[in-house]
Protein backbone atom coordinates (compact mmCIF):
# COMPACT_ATOMS: atom_id res chain seq x y z
CA UNK A 1 0.00 0.00 0.00
CA UNK A 2 2.63 2.70 0.75
CA UNK A 3 5.23 1.48 -1.73
CA UNK A 4 2.27 2.12 -4.25
CA UNK A 5 1.37 5.76 -2.79
CA UNK A 6 5.47 6.34 -2.65
CA UNK A 7 5.36 5.00 -6.38
CA UNK A 8 1.89 7.48 -7.39
CA UNK A 9 4.13 10.14 -5.81
CA UNK A 10 7.15 9.76 -8.54
CA UNK A 11 5.89 11.75 -11.73
CA UNK A 12 8.05 9.48 -13.66
CA UNK A 13 5.93 6.45 -12.47
CA UNK A 14 3.45 8.00 -12.95
CA UNK A 15 3.43 9.48 -16.36
CA UNK A 16 4.26 6.03 -17.53
CA UNK A 17 1.12 4.26 -15.55
CA UNK A 18 -1.20 6.72 -17.26
CA UNK A 19 0.26 6.65 -20.60
CA UNK A 20 -1.27 3.23 -20.44
CA UNK A 21 -4.83 3.85 -18.77
CA UNK A 22 -5.67 6.90 -20.99
CA UNK A 23 -6.60 4.88 -23.81
CA UNK A 24 -9.09 2.74 -22.01
CA UNK A 25 -10.37 6.22 -20.55
CA UNK A 26 -10.86 7.98 -23.99
CA UNK A 27 -12.44 4.39 -25.48
CA UNK A 28 -14.98 4.19 -22.44
CA UNK A 29 -15.56 7.88 -23.06
CA UNK A 30 -16.13 7.94 -26.45
CA UNK A 31 -18.51 4.39 -26.91
CA UNK A 32 -20.71 5.67 -23.32
CA UNK A 33 -20.69 9.29 -24.83
CA UNK A 34 -21.32 8.19 -28.11
CA UNK A 35 -24.78 5.45 -27.07
CA UNK A 36 -25.89 7.97 -23.97
CA UNK A 37 -26.41 10.61 -26.37
CA UNK A 38 -27.98 9.02 -28.91
CA UNK A 39 -29.79 6.72 -27.18
CA UNK A 40 -31.11 9.80 -24.80
CA UNK A 41 -31.45 12.41 -27.33
CA UNK A 42 -33.10 9.88 -30.39
CA UNK A 43 -34.65 7.02 -28.72
CA UNK A 44 -35.31 7.65 -25.28
CA UNK A 45 -39.58 8.74 -25.16
CA UNK A 46 -40.30 12.28 -24.82
CA UNK A 47 -41.58 14.15 -21.77
CA UNK A 48 -45.47 13.95 -21.04
CA UNK A 49 -45.28 17.34 -19.80
CA UNK A 50 -42.42 18.85 -21.22
CA UNK A 51 -41.97 17.25 -24.82
CA UNK A 52 -38.50 16.79 -25.98
CA UNK A 53 -37.11 19.94 -24.38
CA UNK A 54 -36.31 17.60 -21.46
CA UNK A 55 -33.78 15.74 -23.01
CA UNK A 56 -31.47 18.48 -21.80
CA UNK A 57 -31.05 16.53 -18.69
CA UNK A 58 -28.35 14.62 -20.68
CA UNK A 59 -25.93 16.92 -20.95
CA UNK A 60 -27.33 19.29 -18.09
CA UNK A 61 -27.20 16.85 -15.28
CA UNK A 62 -23.79 15.14 -15.92
CA UNK A 63 -22.16 18.36 -16.52
CA UNK A 64 -23.90 19.35 -12.69
CA UNK A 65 -22.62 16.17 -11.50
CA UNK A 66 -18.93 16.47 -12.60
CA UNK A 67 -18.89 20.31 -11.38
CA UNK A 68 -19.28 19.15 -7.82
CA UNK A 69 -17.13 15.88 -7.86
CA UNK A 70 -14.49 18.23 -9.66
CA UNK A 71 -14.39 20.40 -6.82
CA UNK A 72 -14.06 17.63 -4.29
CA UNK A 73 -11.41 15.74 -5.65
CA UNK A 74 -9.56 18.85 -6.08
CA UNK A 75 -9.59 19.29 -3.04
CA UNK A 76 -8.84 15.92 -2.11
CA UNK A 77 -5.90 16.28 -4.32
CA UNK A 78 -4.73 19.26 -2.27
CA UNK A 79 -5.02 17.43 0.97
CA UNK A 80 -3.24 14.52 -0.46
CA UNK A 81 -0.43 17.26 -1.89
CA UNK A 82 -0.32 19.13 1.64
CA UNK A 83 -0.28 16.04 3.90
CA UNK A 84 2.11 14.08 2.06
CA UNK A 85 4.15 16.32 -0.30
CA UNK A 86 2.96 15.07 -3.63
CA UNK A 87 3.59 16.80 -6.09
CA UNK A 88 1.30 14.52 -8.62
CA UNK A 89 -1.16 15.21 -6.62
CA UNK A 90 -0.76 19.36 -6.90
CA UNK A 91 -0.70 19.11 -10.52
CA UNK A 92 -3.31 16.66 -10.74
CA UNK A 93 -5.44 19.61 -9.05
CA UNK A 94 -3.96 22.51 -11.35
CA UNK A 95 -5.70 20.67 -14.50
CA UNK A 96 -8.83 20.00 -13.01
CA UNK A 97 -9.82 23.65 -12.34
CA UNK A 98 -10.47 24.49 -15.71
CA UNK A 99 -11.80 21.65 -16.25
CA UNK A 100 -14.09 21.88 -13.73
CA UNK A 101 -15.14 25.91 -14.02
CA UNK A 102 -15.95 24.40 -17.95
CA UNK A 103 -18.44 22.15 -16.40
CA UNK A 104 -20.15 25.02 -14.15
CA UNK A 105 -20.22 27.01 -17.25
CA UNK A 106 -22.01 23.83 -19.20
CA UNK A 107 -24.35 23.16 -16.54
CA UNK A 108 -25.57 26.54 -16.01
CA UNK A 109 -26.16 27.82 -19.93
CA UNK A 110 -28.10 24.05 -20.03
CA UNK A 111 -29.77 25.26 -17.38
CA UNK A 112 -30.77 28.94 -18.70
CA UNK A 113 -31.51 27.11 -21.54
CA UNK A 114 -33.57 24.62 -20.45
CA UNK A 115 -35.58 27.84 -18.20
CA UNK A 116 -36.75 29.09 -21.08
CA UNK A 117 -39.59 26.38 -22.14
CA UNK A 118 -39.77 25.66 -18.62
CA UNK A 119 -40.14 28.33 -16.98
CA UNK A 120 -40.57 31.12 -20.00
CA UNK A 121 -37.33 32.87 -19.07
CA UNK A 122 -33.69 32.90 -19.43
CA UNK A 123 -32.61 33.06 -15.29
CA UNK A 124 -34.42 32.07 -12.26
CA UNK A 125 -33.05 32.86 -8.87
CA UNK A 126 -33.78 29.06 -8.63
CA UNK A 127 -31.23 27.23 -5.52
CA UNK A 128 -30.00 25.13 -7.47
CA UNK A 129 -28.82 27.49 -10.24
CA UNK A 130 -27.72 30.21 -7.89
CA UNK A 131 -25.55 27.33 -5.55
CA UNK A 132 -24.28 26.53 -9.20
CA UNK A 133 -23.48 29.85 -9.89
CA UNK A 134 -21.63 30.41 -6.41
CA UNK A 135 -19.67 26.98 -7.34
CA UNK A 136 -18.28 29.11 -10.38
CA UNK A 137 -17.53 31.71 -8.27
CA UNK A 138 -15.67 29.47 -5.74
CA UNK A 139 -13.40 27.51 -8.92
CA UNK A 140 -12.85 31.23 -10.20
CA UNK A 141 -11.49 32.06 -6.74
CA UNK A 142 -8.80 28.85 -6.84
CA UNK A 143 -7.67 29.59 -10.68
CA UNK A 144 -6.90 33.50 -9.58
CA UNK A 145 -5.37 32.90 -6.22
CA UNK A 146 -2.87 30.19 -8.18
CA UNK A 147 -1.99 32.23 -11.13
CA UNK A 148 -1.23 35.51 -8.54
CA UNK A 149 1.55 33.84 -6.88
CA UNK A 150 5.18 34.09 -8.74
CA UNK A 151 6.50 31.39 -6.69
CA UNK A 152 4.95 27.72 -7.69
CA UNK A 153 5.32 25.94 -4.52
CA UNK A 154 3.36 29.20 -2.99
CA UNK A 155 0.75 28.66 -5.51
CA UNK A 156 0.52 24.84 -4.90
CA UNK A 157 -0.11 25.42 -1.24
CA UNK A 158 -2.18 28.18 -1.22
CA UNK A 159 -4.45 26.83 -3.77
CA UNK A 160 -4.83 23.86 -2.24
CA UNK A 161 -5.91 25.48 1.47
CA UNK A 162 -8.04 27.76 -0.70
CA UNK A 163 -9.80 24.36 -2.14
CA UNK A 164 -10.25 22.84 1.08
CA UNK A 165 -11.98 25.81 2.73
CA UNK A 166 -14.26 25.91 -0.34
CA UNK A 167 -15.18 22.07 0.00
CA UNK A 168 -16.28 22.57 3.51
CA UNK A 169 -18.19 25.15 3.01
CA UNK A 170 -20.14 24.10 -0.27
CA UNK A 171 -22.38 21.97 1.80
CA UNK A 172 -23.06 24.86 3.97
CA UNK A 173 -23.67 27.18 0.95
CA UNK A 174 -25.81 24.48 -0.66
CA UNK A 175 -28.38 23.86 2.18
CA UNK A 176 -28.39 27.76 2.88
CA UNK A 177 -28.95 28.59 -0.25
CA UNK A 178 -32.22 25.79 -0.68
CA UNK A 179 -33.24 27.42 2.50
CA UNK A 180 -33.30 31.03 1.24
CA UNK A 181 -35.83 29.92 -2.26
CA UNK A 182 -38.31 27.55 0.26
CA UNK A 183 -38.46 30.69 1.99
CA UNK A 184 -39.07 33.02 -0.61
CA UNK A 185 -41.02 30.34 -2.44
CA UNK A 186 -41.12 31.55 -6.25
CA UNK A 187 -44.16 30.66 -7.82
CA UNK A 188 -42.78 28.26 -10.14
CA UNK A 189 -42.89 24.14 -10.44
CA UNK A 190 -39.38 22.16 -9.52
CA UNK A 191 -37.55 20.69 -12.18
CA UNK A 192 -36.22 17.75 -9.97
CA UNK A 193 -39.64 16.64 -8.22
CA UNK A 194 -40.61 14.72 -11.15
CA UNK A 195 -42.24 11.28 -10.47
CA UNK A 196 -40.46 8.20 -10.88
CA UNK A 197 -38.75 8.38 -14.38
CA UNK A 198 -39.04 5.58 -16.46
CA UNK A 199 -36.24 3.09 -17.35
CA UNK A 200 -35.83 4.29 -21.12
CA UNK A 201 -35.48 7.84 -19.65
CA UNK A 202 -32.98 6.99 -16.80
CA UNK A 203 -30.82 4.17 -18.20
CA UNK A 204 -29.22 6.45 -21.30
CA UNK A 205 -29.24 9.70 -18.41
CA UNK A 206 -26.61 6.78 -16.02
CA UNK A 207 -24.68 6.28 -19.30
CA UNK A 208 -24.06 9.88 -19.92
CA UNK A 209 -22.82 10.36 -16.28
CA UNK A 210 -20.56 7.52 -16.41
CA UNK A 211 -19.55 9.09 -20.09
CA UNK A 212 -18.97 12.24 -18.59
CA UNK A 213 -16.95 10.77 -16.19
CA UNK A 214 -14.70 8.97 -17.74
CA UNK A 215 -13.92 11.73 -20.39
CA UNK A 216 -12.91 13.92 -17.10
CA UNK A 217 -10.77 11.13 -16.30
CA UNK A 218 -9.10 10.91 -19.51
CA UNK A 219 -8.38 14.55 -19.38
CA UNK A 220 -6.85 14.75 -16.42
CA UNK A 221 -4.39 12.27 -17.08
CA UNK A 222 -3.64 13.85 -20.12
CA UNK A 223 -3.73 16.91 -18.82
CA UNK A 224 -1.36 16.48 -15.95
CA UNK A 225 0.72 13.89 -18.55
CA UNK A 226 1.89 17.35 -20.38
CA UNK A 227 1.86 19.13 -16.52
CA UNK A 228 4.39 16.23 -15.47
CA UNK A 229 6.39 17.39 -18.73
CA UNK A 230 6.08 21.33 -18.05
CA UNK A 231 7.42 20.90 -14.54
CA UNK A 232 9.88 18.28 -14.77
CA UNK A 233 11.49 19.63 -17.91
CA UNK A 234 15.16 20.03 -16.10
CA UNK A 235 15.08 16.53 -14.98
CA UNK A 236 17.60 13.72 -16.49
CA UNK A 237 14.41 11.17 -17.45
CA UNK A 238 12.21 14.36 -19.11
CA UNK A 239 15.40 15.45 -21.34
CA UNK A 240 16.17 11.65 -22.10
CA UNK A 241 12.48 11.43 -23.58
CA UNK A 242 12.54 13.97 -25.44
CA UNK A 243 15.96 13.62 -26.91
CA UNK A 244 15.22 10.05 -27.25
CA UNK A 245 12.12 10.96 -29.05
CA UNK A 246 13.95 13.83 -31.33
CA UNK A 247 16.56 11.00 -32.21
CA UNK A 248 13.78 8.54 -33.22
CA UNK A 249 12.19 11.50 -35.83
CA UNK A 250 15.58 11.96 -36.90
CA UNK A 251 16.51 8.36 -37.53
CA UNK A 252 13.03 8.34 -39.48
CA UNK A 253 13.61 11.11 -41.12
CA UNK A 254 16.70 9.77 -42.26
CA UNK A 255 15.78 6.35 -43.38
CA UNK B 1 -3.81 49.63 28.69
CA UNK B 2 -0.08 51.27 28.01
CA UNK B 3 1.61 49.66 30.79
CA UNK B 4 0.28 46.26 30.28
CA UNK B 5 1.42 46.78 26.74
CA UNK B 6 4.84 47.11 28.34
CA UNK B 7 4.89 44.25 30.58
CA UNK B 8 3.93 42.12 27.88
CA UNK B 9 6.59 43.33 25.28
CA UNK B 10 9.30 43.14 28.02
CA UNK B 11 7.96 39.07 28.71
CA UNK B 12 8.31 38.26 25.17
CA UNK B 13 11.75 40.23 25.12
CA UNK B 14 12.54 37.76 28.28
CA UNK B 15 11.48 34.73 26.29
CA UNK B 16 13.85 35.84 23.36
CA UNK B 17 16.57 36.01 25.48
CA UNK B 18 16.10 32.68 27.07
CA UNK B 19 15.31 30.91 23.76
CA UNK B 20 18.80 32.73 22.65
CA UNK B 21 20.88 31.57 25.69
CA UNK B 22 19.24 27.73 25.23
CA UNK B 23 20.76 28.31 21.64
CA UNK B 24 24.12 29.86 23.15
CA UNK B 25 24.24 26.82 25.25
CA UNK B 26 24.26 23.93 22.45
CA UNK B 27 26.64 26.45 21.00
CA UNK B 28 30.22 25.52 20.36
CA UNK B 29 32.02 28.35 21.67
CA UNK B 30 30.08 31.57 23.43
CA UNK B 31 32.18 34.10 25.66
CA UNK B 32 32.63 33.23 29.00
CA UNK B 33 30.98 36.22 29.90
CA UNK B 34 28.65 36.02 27.91
CA UNK B 35 27.06 32.58 28.67
CA UNK B 36 27.04 33.48 32.50
CA UNK B 37 25.34 36.20 31.88
CA UNK B 38 22.90 34.58 30.35
CA UNK B 39 23.11 31.71 32.43
CA UNK B 40 22.36 34.29 35.48
CA UNK B 41 19.83 35.94 33.72
CA UNK B 42 17.65 32.46 32.69
CA UNK B 43 17.95 31.73 36.61
CA UNK B 44 16.58 34.87 37.95
CA UNK B 45 13.61 34.85 35.41
CA UNK B 46 12.83 31.18 36.28
CA UNK B 47 12.77 32.52 39.94
CA UNK B 48 10.12 35.77 39.07
CA UNK B 49 8.07 33.14 36.69
CA UNK B 50 8.11 30.31 38.63
CA UNK B 51 5.11 28.96 37.02
CA UNK B 52 4.86 30.97 33.56
CA UNK B 53 6.41 28.89 31.28
CA UNK B 54 4.14 25.78 32.12
CA UNK B 55 0.78 27.15 32.41
CA UNK B 56 0.96 31.13 31.28
CA UNK B 57 2.76 31.04 28.13
CA UNK B 58 0.10 30.36 25.91
CA UNK B 59 -2.33 33.04 27.43
CA UNK B 60 -0.07 35.74 28.14
CA UNK B 61 0.95 35.57 24.39
CA UNK B 62 -2.62 35.77 23.23
CA UNK B 63 -2.65 38.79 25.72
CA UNK B 64 -0.03 40.17 24.69
CA UNK B 65 -1.37 40.20 20.70
CA UNK B 66 -4.62 41.28 21.91
CA UNK B 67 -2.69 44.32 23.77
CA UNK B 68 -0.89 44.86 20.83
CA UNK B 69 -3.27 44.95 17.91
CA UNK B 70 -5.72 47.19 20.30
CA UNK B 71 -3.10 49.41 20.60
CA UNK B 72 -2.00 50.20 17.53
CA UNK B 73 -5.10 50.09 15.63
CA UNK B 74 -6.44 52.80 18.46
CA UNK B 75 -3.58 54.90 17.37
CA UNK B 76 -4.41 54.79 13.58
CA UNK B 77 -8.35 55.90 14.50
CA UNK B 78 -8.65 56.93 10.59
CA UNK B 79 -8.20 52.87 9.85
CA UNK B 80 -11.16 52.39 12.33
CA UNK B 81 -13.76 54.83 11.09
CA UNK B 82 -13.26 54.27 7.57
CA UNK B 83 -15.35 51.00 7.35
CA UNK B 84 -17.94 53.20 9.44
CA UNK B 85 -17.62 56.13 6.31
CA UNK B 86 -18.13 53.67 3.99
CA UNK B 87 -20.81 51.93 5.12
CA UNK B 88 -22.75 55.14 5.55
CA UNK B 89 -21.69 56.60 2.07
CA UNK B 90 -22.46 53.13 0.59
CA UNK B 91 -25.92 53.36 2.30
CA UNK B 92 -26.37 57.31 1.59
CA UNK B 93 -25.99 55.81 -2.34
CA UNK B 94 -28.87 53.84 -2.27
CA UNK B 95 -32.11 55.55 -1.89
CA UNK B 96 -29.93 58.17 -4.84
CA UNK B 97 -29.75 55.10 -7.09
CA UNK B 98 -33.57 53.83 -6.12
CA UNK B 99 -35.89 55.85 -5.18
CA UNK B 100 -36.17 57.60 -1.93
CA UNK B 101 -40.07 56.41 -1.22
CA UNK B 102 -40.06 55.38 1.88
CA UNK B 103 -42.36 52.04 1.70
CA UNK B 104 -40.04 50.93 -0.99
CA UNK B 105 -36.84 50.97 0.86
CA UNK B 106 -38.53 49.69 3.94
CA UNK B 107 -38.58 46.50 1.78
CA UNK B 108 -35.30 46.42 0.93
CA UNK B 109 -33.68 48.11 4.05
CA UNK B 110 -32.65 44.66 5.63
CA UNK B 111 -30.94 43.17 2.93
CA UNK B 112 -29.17 46.94 2.04
CA UNK B 113 -27.94 46.98 5.36
CA UNK B 114 -26.08 43.83 5.02
CA UNK B 115 -24.95 44.01 1.74
CA UNK B 116 -23.41 47.12 2.72
CA UNK B 117 -22.07 45.92 6.07
CA UNK B 118 -20.47 43.01 4.53
CA UNK B 119 -18.39 45.05 1.96
CA UNK B 120 -17.61 47.60 4.56
CA UNK B 121 -16.02 44.82 6.72
CA UNK B 122 -14.39 43.54 3.62
CA UNK B 123 -12.60 46.36 2.94
CA UNK B 124 -11.35 46.70 6.18
CA UNK B 125 -10.02 42.77 5.82
CA UNK B 126 -6.89 43.75 3.46
CA UNK B 127 -4.93 45.67 6.14
CA UNK B 128 -5.21 42.93 9.03
CA UNK B 129 -1.98 41.39 8.08
CA UNK B 130 -0.73 43.68 5.71
CA UNK B 131 1.16 46.15 8.06
CA UNK B 132 2.40 43.26 10.37
CA UNK B 133 3.53 41.57 7.37
CA UNK B 134 5.41 44.61 5.92
CA UNK B 135 7.30 45.48 9.26
CA UNK B 136 8.50 41.70 9.84
CA UNK B 137 6.45 41.27 13.20
CA UNK B 138 4.72 38.89 11.05
CA UNK B 139 7.33 36.76 10.87
CA UNK B 140 8.07 36.79 14.47
CA UNK B 141 4.81 35.94 15.31
CA UNK B 142 5.32 32.73 13.24
CA UNK B 143 8.63 32.29 14.72
CA UNK B 144 6.90 32.34 18.02
CA UNK B 145 6.63 29.19 20.26
CA UNK B 146 3.03 29.59 20.78
CA UNK B 147 0.61 27.87 18.68
CA UNK B 148 0.15 30.73 15.37
CA UNK B 149 -3.65 29.80 15.31
CA UNK B 150 -4.25 31.14 19.09
CA UNK B 151 -2.22 34.77 18.03
CA UNK B 152 -3.90 34.41 14.84
CA UNK B 153 -7.41 34.54 16.55
CA UNK B 154 -6.45 37.08 18.87
CA UNK B 155 -5.28 39.55 15.65
CA UNK B 156 -9.30 38.24 14.08
CA UNK B 157 -11.03 39.13 17.70
CA UNK B 158 -9.06 42.60 17.72
CA UNK B 159 -10.35 43.16 14.07
CA UNK B 160 -14.06 42.31 15.25
CA UNK B 161 -13.93 44.77 18.18
CA UNK B 162 -13.20 47.53 15.78
CA UNK B 163 -15.10 46.99 12.89
CA UNK B 164 -17.98 44.47 13.21
CA UNK B 165 -18.70 45.89 16.58
CA UNK B 166 -18.55 49.46 15.67
CA UNK B 167 -20.97 47.95 12.20
CA UNK B 168 -23.28 46.68 13.87
CA UNK B 169 -24.19 49.34 16.35
CA UNK B 170 -23.96 51.97 13.57
CA UNK B 171 -26.72 49.91 11.25
CA UNK B 172 -29.44 50.67 13.62
CA UNK B 173 -28.91 54.50 12.97
CA UNK B 174 -28.81 53.89 8.98
CA UNK B 175 -31.98 51.53 9.38
CA UNK B 176 -33.75 54.99 10.36
CA UNK B 177 -32.42 56.71 7.67
CA UNK B 178 -34.32 53.88 5.40
CA UNK B 179 -37.30 53.84 7.26
CA UNK B 180 -36.91 50.17 8.31
CA UNK B 181 -39.61 48.89 10.45
CA UNK B 182 -39.43 49.05 14.19
CA UNK B 183 -38.86 46.21 16.50
CA UNK B 184 -36.48 44.99 14.04
CA UNK B 185 -33.58 47.76 15.01
CA UNK B 186 -32.41 45.07 17.84
CA UNK B 187 -32.27 41.78 15.62
CA UNK B 188 -30.32 44.00 13.16
CA UNK B 189 -27.66 44.96 15.46
CA UNK B 190 -27.37 41.53 17.16
CA UNK B 191 -27.20 39.46 13.71
CA UNK B 192 -24.52 41.99 12.13
CA UNK B 193 -22.37 41.27 15.84
CA UNK B 194 -23.31 37.83 15.21
CA UNK B 195 -22.43 37.65 11.97
CA UNK B 196 -19.54 39.77 11.10
CA UNK B 197 -17.46 37.78 13.50
CA UNK B 198 -18.11 35.08 11.08
CA UNK B 199 -17.11 37.07 8.28
CA UNK B 200 -13.85 38.38 10.22
CA UNK B 201 -13.06 35.09 11.01
CA UNK B 202 -13.68 33.49 6.82
CA UNK B 203 -12.23 36.96 5.41
CA UNK B 204 -9.14 36.46 7.59
CA UNK B 205 -8.25 32.88 6.07
CA UNK B 206 -8.15 35.31 2.48
CA UNK B 207 -6.31 37.76 4.59
CA UNK B 208 -3.68 35.63 4.92
CA UNK B 209 -3.58 33.87 1.62
CA UNK B 210 -3.18 37.17 -0.20
CA UNK B 211 -0.75 38.97 2.33
CA UNK B 212 1.95 38.46 0.31
CA UNK B 213 0.86 39.53 -3.05
CA UNK B 214 1.18 43.18 -4.09
CA UNK B 215 -1.78 43.93 -5.38
CA UNK B 216 -4.21 41.36 -3.65
CA UNK B 217 -7.04 43.70 -2.74
CA UNK B 218 -9.58 42.75 -5.31
CA UNK B 219 -8.30 39.28 -5.77
CA UNK B 220 -9.01 38.91 -1.99
CA UNK B 221 -12.95 39.62 -2.36
CA UNK B 222 -13.50 37.23 -5.05
CA UNK B 223 -11.92 34.68 -2.65
CA UNK B 224 -13.96 35.52 0.08
CA UNK B 225 -17.32 36.74 -1.23
CA UNK B 226 -18.67 33.61 -2.17
CA UNK B 227 -17.60 32.48 1.34
CA UNK B 228 -19.73 35.10 2.81
CA UNK B 229 -22.89 34.02 1.54
CA UNK B 230 -24.80 32.17 4.15
CA UNK B 231 -23.90 34.41 6.68
CA UNK B 232 -25.71 37.08 4.20
CA UNK B 233 -28.46 34.59 4.14
CA UNK B 234 -29.58 33.71 7.83
CA UNK B 235 -28.26 37.56 9.12
CA UNK B 236 -30.73 39.52 6.56
CA UNK B 237 -32.84 36.74 6.73
CA UNK B 238 -33.08 37.75 10.79
CA UNK B 239 -33.94 40.95 10.20
CA UNK B 240 -36.93 40.30 7.31
CA UNK B 241 -38.21 37.49 10.21
CA UNK B 242 -38.39 40.11 12.98
CA UNK B 243 -39.87 42.97 10.43
CA UNK B 244 -42.62 39.73 9.40
CA UNK B 245 -42.99 39.46 13.26
CA UNK B 246 -41.59 35.67 12.92
CA UNK B 247 -39.19 33.82 15.33
CA UNK B 248 -35.90 35.12 14.88
CA UNK B 249 -34.25 32.82 17.24
CA UNK B 250 -33.90 30.38 14.84
CA UNK B 251 -31.79 32.77 12.75
CA UNK B 252 -29.77 33.88 15.48
CA UNK B 253 -29.23 30.11 16.20
CA UNK B 254 -27.77 29.37 13.04
CA UNK B 255 -25.50 32.09 12.93
CA UNK B 256 -24.37 31.27 16.19
CA UNK B 257 -23.81 27.78 14.51
CA UNK B 258 -21.82 29.21 11.76
CA UNK B 259 -19.67 31.24 14.17
CA UNK B 260 -18.74 28.45 16.37
CA UNK B 261 -17.71 26.16 13.24
CA UNK B 262 -15.65 29.29 11.85
CA UNK B 263 -13.94 29.31 15.22
CA UNK B 264 -13.45 25.73 15.51
CA UNK B 265 -12.14 25.56 12.08
CA UNK B 266 -10.68 29.17 10.39
CA UNK B 267 -7.66 29.43 13.05
CA UNK B 268 -5.79 26.45 11.36
CA UNK B 269 -6.56 27.59 8.01
CA UNK B 270 -5.67 31.21 8.73
CA UNK B 271 -2.43 29.83 10.06
CA UNK B 272 -1.70 27.63 7.69
CA UNK B 273 -2.08 30.73 4.95
CA UNK B 274 0.11 32.65 7.11
CA UNK B 275 3.04 30.13 6.32
CA UNK B 276 2.25 29.58 2.50
CA UNK B 277 2.18 33.61 2.51
CA UNK B 278 5.62 34.30 4.47
CA UNK B 279 7.25 31.39 3.09
CA UNK B 280 7.28 32.12 -0.83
Amino acid sequence: MWAFIHKLGSPKWFYGISAKLQPWFWAAAALLLLVGSLWGLVFAPADYQQGNSFRIIYVHVPAAFLAQSIFISMAVSGLVFMVWKIKVADMAAAVMAPLGAAMTIVALFSGAVWGVPTWGTWWMWDARLTSMLILLFLYLGVIALRGAFSSRDSASRAASVLAMVGVINIPIIKYSVDWWYTLHQPASFTLTSRPTMPTEMWLPLVIMVLGFYSFFIALTLMRTRSEILRREASKRWVQDLVNGQTVHVQAEETR
Amino acid sequence: MHSTSHSASDSSSDGAARSASQRSAHGSSPSALESALQEAGAVKEAQAWPLLEHQGGLMLAVKATLVRDLTLLLRRRGEVLNPLVFFALVITLFPIAISPDPELLAVIAPGLLWVAALLAALLSLDSLFRSDYDDGSLEQLLLATQPLAALSLAKVAVHWLLTGLPLALMAPLLGIMLALPAGSYAVLALSLALGTASLSLIGAIGAALTVGLARGGVLLSLLILPLYIPVLIFGAGAVQAAILGDGVAAHLAILGALLAAALMLAPWAIAASLRISING
